[in-house]
Order: structure tokens, then sequence, then C-alpha cells
């Protein structure tokens, strides 16, 4: 590490980047050997995690999920009985912490905003022309800012691949730094849509992208997307996040998301934030978890682990 | 730049613990060890004629697990007897096709019965259970499958050199990979037509012991398969009994030299897959995260008791301060302890002897004024442990970067152009094996065609596959083992063999 980098790293100060030199970070960007990268995430994926650190990681994984619905069918009384559920996930088991977040369409903002007051649970949304991101830019923006203005205290944008994998990067760059200002000091995610990028020197240069643009998160896909968040792409962000904090000295956070449906899946992607980026990650303003249905499957396994025996789905309410 | 608000929640906010995996110990009860177990000769097991038998301990705990018989020449003897009889009633006038039953009956035995088999080899030579389990079974099984299929397939590998078994084969097997070096050498030889007499090493007998059982089991014809266990003595009954027409050893170069002189004017065929002291070789457009993966994996595999291992670390200077500060967080991740334990990335150190050979050379290291890093781990109190080591600063001179140390240690070198890490790559006596970390294809390829070695990874190391030969250069052996090419020392040619 250059001295440079010390004396940054001992006296974190956001970087600002033009979108020149985030241009030429992109491409001076690691390579990334898929077959390596595989294997390494297949064997932290055999990690045994048991007893009190598994009860550990599925209390972090309920604190670090932002509990999702981006269903056109969507309506006011499913987010309210959501953001019941996001406050308060086993209403006869006081000791389960709450969620990260809701997160949601900004339509229903208003909604959530009002229901989550004062309970410490966020509001996030989508924006930004969600899912694509490609939309007109000053459409996008003026989503972003509508949506700050409704109450949102997360923000989750879509970057544009289009112009990413076409090497416009200076562009893509410009797009995502004019967000991270429309966005103001509200907590700005940006997905990269990993399924739609190819490779992982893609997954890992847009990475580098969004992080020289201020992005505080760094997220793996909408879920409209197949393939969705993978183990493997997860840990390529995280191998970035890591270098880009060595760096700079600014912690990016990393939220997975799409197909995260059993507590196995979710423990899986705290070992790879564990021996990836280390401890001081493992906590949710550095590390997320998008997910719909894996709540459900966390409280099982929970009362599980205390219980030993495993309960009928029945007593887990479905919203 | 923002930050995100996490607004107060009923209860205080908690400061986050680090996260301790909890133990997560694989059973053991699911192997059966006996008290004592005799010579595997002709079919049954059999007590020694020399009456001697020595314990086994696991170097984990330093607790002994079991006695094991010490063979004498009088046992050697018989064994040779069991497997010439065998030879000539049996299996040399059987079909390709029936030995090729008996080898696929092996390797299903084997797959059935591999979690048994990974848990003993883990209890009596130190490896952590997740390589026993992941790497030494599937492998071992794998070397029975893919010989099986060659057997009734000899005269094509071969076409018009009318291929024929040798008769004996004496085989003499090391202690870092007991059950998969017991694989690599029986697999080819029973597919060929030849019987052997196999000796595991004095620290690692057990699974050998077992493997005799699954012989047992899958009524392979006595004598066939005779399994002798000793120590070196025995060894050098088994290579230079006058009865023998094969020899096959893997271990030390320095006994593997001892070997070829006993063997000279003798008219006995013979491999020996010995040391090494392989450079990994990371250039500066390298994908560094997996190299540093590659790397990690080159030299702390089963504690690095590894002949192919990639002790030299060779950096192109541009990306050396980036890899070594990244070599240094990876050694810091490395969970050291407890073989059974499903989350161990580094176990025991297979025993004391071997322990004090890695600790007197790493002395000499620092006193030939190299650089050591250690990471901080806590080392269980009983049992033989050595912490991952890193050697910066090292020269080519050093004894840590000429020796084989055979442990978890790691020395690193820099280089500038690709033919300084060509020459410096090649300046060893030792040729098993290189690995080269570039994006560049033809860099690999050019760098393959350079490299005095036996194997070369591209971009990942210590990979394996029965279908692939292996072996060495220069005074890491000759002959190879593993594909099409692990067939030919164990057969004789019209116009004479290799």
């Amino acid at each position: 590490m250059s001295q440079a980098a010390e004396i940054e790293r001992r006296h974190p100060t956001p970087v600002r980047f033009t979108s020149k030199e985030a241009a030429r970070l992109v491409s001076r960007a690691a390579a990334v050997d898929a077959v390596g990268l595989e294997e390494r995430a297949a064997s932290l994926s055999k990690r045994s995690i048991k007893r009190d650190s598994k009860l550990w990681a599925l209390d972090l994984a309920i604190r670090s999920m932002d509990l999702t619905t981006l269903e056109g069918s969507d309506t006011v009384g499913k987010i309210v009985a959501m953001c019941a559920k996001a406050v308060r996930p086993n209403p006869v088991d006081p000791s389960v912490p709450s969620v990260a977040a809701v997160c949601i369409y900004p339509h229903l903002v208003p909604v959530a905003a009002g229901q989550l007051k004062d309970t410490g649970v966020n509001v996030a949304s989508v924006a930004g022309g969600f899912p694509s991101g490609l939309g007109p830019l000053d459409a996008r923006l003026r989503e972003v800012r509508e949506v700050v203005d409704l109450g949102a205290d997360e923000i989750d944008i879509v970057l544009n691949r289009s112009l990413f994998l076409g090497g416009q990067y200076s562009q893509a760059f410009e797009e995502l730094a004019a967000a991270r200002e429309a966005a103001g000091d509200t907590h700005l995610k940006v997905i990269l849509e990993t399924g739609e990028l190819g490779s992982y020197d893609r997954i890992r240069q847009a990475s580098v992208l969004a992080m020289a643009a201020g992005a505080d998160f760094i997220k793996t896909s909408t879920g409209k997307i197949q393939p969705a968040a993978t183990l493997p792409a997860a840990l390529c962000m995280m191998e970035a996040a890591r270098e880009f904090f060595h760096e700079t000295g600014r912690r990016v956070g990393v939220k997975v998301a799409g197909g995260i449906r059993q507590s196995k899946q979710a423990i899986q992607y705290l070992v790879l934030v564990y021996e990836t980026l280390g401890p001081e990650w493992m906590t949710p303003d550095l590390f997320r978890i998008g997910a719909s249905t894996l709540l459900n499957d966390v409280l099982m396994q929970i009362d599980k682990e205390r219980t030993g025996r495993y309960q009928s789905p029945d007593y887990y309410t479905i919203d | 730049m923002a930050k995100i608000e996490r607004r107060e929640r009923g209860a205080p906010e908690r400061r986050e613990p680090v996260w301790e995996y909890a133990t997560a110990p694989e059973s053991s009860d699911i192997v059966r060890l006996e008290d004592r177990y005799g010579l595997f000769i002709g079919g049954e097991f059999v007590e020694p004629k020399s009456g001697q038998y020595f314990p086994t301990i696991n170097p984990a705990t330093e607790e002994p697990l079991a006695e094991v018989a010490e063979a004498g020449p009088e046992d050697i003897d018989l064994a040779v007897k069991a497997a010439r009889e065998a030879h000539e009633q049996h299996w040399r006038g059987l079909p390709g096709t029936e030995r090729a039953k008996y080898i696929f009956r092996i390797a299903r035995a084997l797959q059935e019965r591999a979690r048994e088999f990974a848990v003993l080899e883990s209890m009596d030579g130190g490896k952590p259970i997740k390589e026993s389990r992941d790497v030494d079974l599937p492998l071992a099984a794998a070397h029975f499958f893919y010989y099986a299929g060659w057997a009734d397939k000899l005269e094509y590998a071969f076409p018009n050199r009318r291929p024929r078994p040798l008769g004996v084969a004496g085989q003499v097997i090391p202690w870092n990979f007991p059950m998969l070096m017991a694989a690599w050498k029986i697999a080819p030889a029973l597919a060929t037509g030849n019987t052997v007499v196999l000796k595991p090493a004095e620290t690692t007998p057990l699974t050998a012991l077992l493997l005799a059982q699954v012989v047992q089991d899958v009524e392979l014809p006595p004598g066939v398969v005779n399994i002798v266990t000793g120590a070196g003595e025995t060894g050098s009954h088994v290579v230079t009994h006058p009865d023998v027409n094969k020899v096959a050893f893997t271990g030390s170069t320095e006994v593997g030299k001892v070997i070829r002189r006993a063997l000279a004017g003798t008219g006995k065929r013979l491999t020996l897959e010995l040391g090494g002291k392989a450079a990994n070789i990371v250039f500066d457009d390298a994908p560094l995260d997996q190299a540093v993966e590659g790397v990690i994996n080159g030299i702390f595999f089963n504690q690095g008791h590894v002949c192919c291992a990639g002790s030299r670390l060779l950096v192109q200077e541009p990306v050396f301060e980036p890899l070594l500060d990244k070599l240094k967080d990876r050694l810091q991740t490395l969970r050291v302890g407890d073989p059974l334990d499903k989350n161990t990335d580094v176990g025991a150190i297979n025993s004391r002897q071997q322990l004090q050979k890695i600790e007197e050379l790493v002395a000499s290291g620092v006193q030939e004024g190299a650089e050591m890093y250690q990471p901080e781990c806590n080392l269980p109190e009983r049992g033989f442990w050595f912490r991952p080591t890193l050697f910066t600063n090292v020269s080519q001179s050093h004894r840590i970067a000429r020796e084989e140390i055979f442990g978890p240690v790691l020395s690193i070198l820099t280089f500038r152009t690709p033919a300084e890490a060509v020459e410096k790559a090649n300046n060893t006596p030792y040729g098993l094996s290189a690995g080269i970390w570039t994006d560049k294809g033809s860099r690999i390829l050019w760098m393959a065609e350079r490299m005095e070695a036996g194997v070369v990874w591209a971009n990942t190391f210590n990979r394996f596959d029965p279908s692939s030969p292996f072996g060495g250069y220069k005074e890491s052996g000759f002959g190879r083992e593993g594909g099409l090419h692990g067939l030919e020392p164990y057969l004789d040619f019209d116009g004479g063999g290799d």
C-alpha cells in the first residue's frame, strides 16, 4: 500500500472522482478469474455454521433484511401488514429484532413512511426507472427527488447497463453521480443487475464505477432478471469493495437480492462477507439482503435452533 | 457523502460482536478401529513373522489410534510369494473385462464408505476433514473408476505393441496423501494385470488397512493386492526383493536416490515421484484476488505436505506490495486447528519428526536474513502444529528457497521480466510443478514451454484429475502416473518397455 493510501485509510474522507478519473479506474479494474472465483465461493459455502454462531447469523440476517415487495399487485393493505411484520417479525417473540428496511415501489412510500414512523425500520424505495434504469435521465432524476420528498430513507436505483456495456463509462458515471446528487443525504444503493453484465470482469468494473460515483451500497440485482444474486457475483462485488476501501478508506456496503429464500443461503452470504470484508462489514449499515419470503424461513430456523424442532409453517404469518 | 440514518430502536443499540464459528466436528463414530492390525497377505490379515508391532498416533492429539504390524524380510517374502502366485494363477490370465469389474467394485466401495475413509484419513494423518472429504477420497475413487475403464482397452492404448503385465509390483507410498497415493499405485497396476505388494507410510497406515478390508469385501482374488506395514526398512525389503518386477515409489528425493542405486542392474522397472520446490509465478496483470487464493491453496493445502506445493512465490515487482498485503490479510482468516472440524483450513503437521524438520528450516530462514510473517492464531496445546508462515526478502541461495520444507511455509521472491521468472523458477534441482498467473493467454503458453516442470498450472493450482499424467523433471523423479501415460510403467511391450 502506498503512503498516500495509508494516510487515506487512517483519515477517510469522501473521495470525489471526475468522470474521467472514474473511467480510468474502471478500465484499470482488476481482472477476475471465473474458475478461481467460483471455486472460492463454493468452498466458503461449505462452512458449517452451528448453534450460537448460527443463531447470531440468523439474528443478523433479520437485522440486515430489506423486506421487499415489488409487485404490480401490491396494495395499501399489503404494505400495512408488511410494515407490521417488519417491526415485529415474530409477534410472539419480542427477542426477534426488526428488519432493516421495507423496500417498495414509489407510490406506496407515503403508506410505509406513515406506518414505520419512529419504529427504527427504514423506508426504502426503488426509483430511477426501476427495473430497467433506461428511461430519459431527467425523468429518472426527478423520480429520485420525488421519492426523497415522499419520505424514503433509502433509494435503490439501477445502473445504466446500456451505457456501461457500450464502454461509455464517463456517461454512465455522470448519470450515477447526478442520481447521487439528486438523492442528497438519502442512502443510495446502486443495482448493477449482475445477471445482465455477462462476465465477472464486468461485475468488478461496474462495482468500481458505482462506488466511485458515491454509492453507499452496491447491489446485485433487481430481482426481475435471471440469474439474480449468486454467491460468486456477490463475492466479486465484495472483493471490489475491499479493494475500494484499501484505496480510498471508504467502506461501501453490499446488498444481495433476488432468489434468496432460505436461511442457509443467507448464512452463506454472511460467510462471504465475514471472510472477504471482515467483521466491520457484518452490520446492517454495510450489508443487506433483499428478500420477500426469506424472513419466514429465518424465523422457522430460529425456533428450530432454540427448540430442536421444526414448527408448522402455519405458525408464521404470510405477509 | 450520505450516511445511513439508523433511527433509535426501543432496545439499546447493540455493539456488533465478532462472529465466531461454533465448532462443527465431524463425528468419528463411523470409524471402527481395531486395537491391532496384522499384515494383509494372500487375502487374509496375518500376524507378522517378525512379531513386532508399532503404534500409529493421531498427530492432532498425540493419542495412539492402533497398533500396526511391522513387516520383516520373512513377511515381505510371503507377501511377494502370494502376489506372484496370484499373478500366475488368476490375474495374468483374466480377461481385461473381468479385471475391470473388480476395479469398478473397489471404486464403488470407496464411494459408499467415503465418509468413513475420510474421517480415518484425517484422524491418522492430521489433514482437515474438508480436504479428505472433498479431495482425497473423491479423487481416489475417481482413479479406480478411470483405470477400470482402461483394463480391457490396453490393445487400443498401445496398438501393435502387444502390451503385457510385468508381474509383481512393489509399491511404497508416502504419508501426505495415504489413500490417494494407494489409489494412484494400485489402480493402474491392477488394470494392466499386475499384482501388488503395497507399503503405506509408518505414520499413516490405517486407511490402507481399511482398503484391505474393501479388497476382501469385493472378493478380489487372494494375493492380488497385499498390504504390508512398517517403516523405511520394510520399504527397502519390498523394493529390493528379488522377485519384484516393478518398483513404484513416491517420497523424498533422498530415498529415491537410494532406491535407484539399489535397483541399478537388477532389471527391475522403476518409477519415482519425488520432492519438489515449485514456483508459483504471479505477473502484474494477473487476477490478483484469485491469485491470492491460488497461492494460499498452493502452499497451505494439506499443511504444505504436498510434493507439488507452490512453495516459492515469484511475484512481478509492480504487484509485490498489493499482493503481499492481500496475502497477509488472507493468512489471518485461515482457520488452524482440529482436523475433524468441518471449518478447519489447516490441520496438524503429520508427525513430530516432520514438525522438527519444518522448525529447523524456518529457523535457518530467519538466521539467513529472510523476514518472517506469521498470523496470530491460537494453536492447540497437544499435537503437532505449525503456523502458516510467509518469508519475504528471500534470495535464491537461502535454504528456504532451495530445500523442500514440506510444511506450511512460503518463500516470496520477486522478478521483473518474464525471462527472469523463467530463470528463477527453473533454478532448482527439482521440477515437479509450476503455476502461472496472468490474464494473457499467449504468456501462459510462452511460460509453459519454458518451465522445466512435469505439471504447469495456469491461473489455478493443485488441480488433479485421473486422466491427466503427473510426474517430474530432474530430481523430482521420472515416469508418469495418471492418464494413458500411467499405464506404460506397468507394461512390457514388443520391442521393450519405456
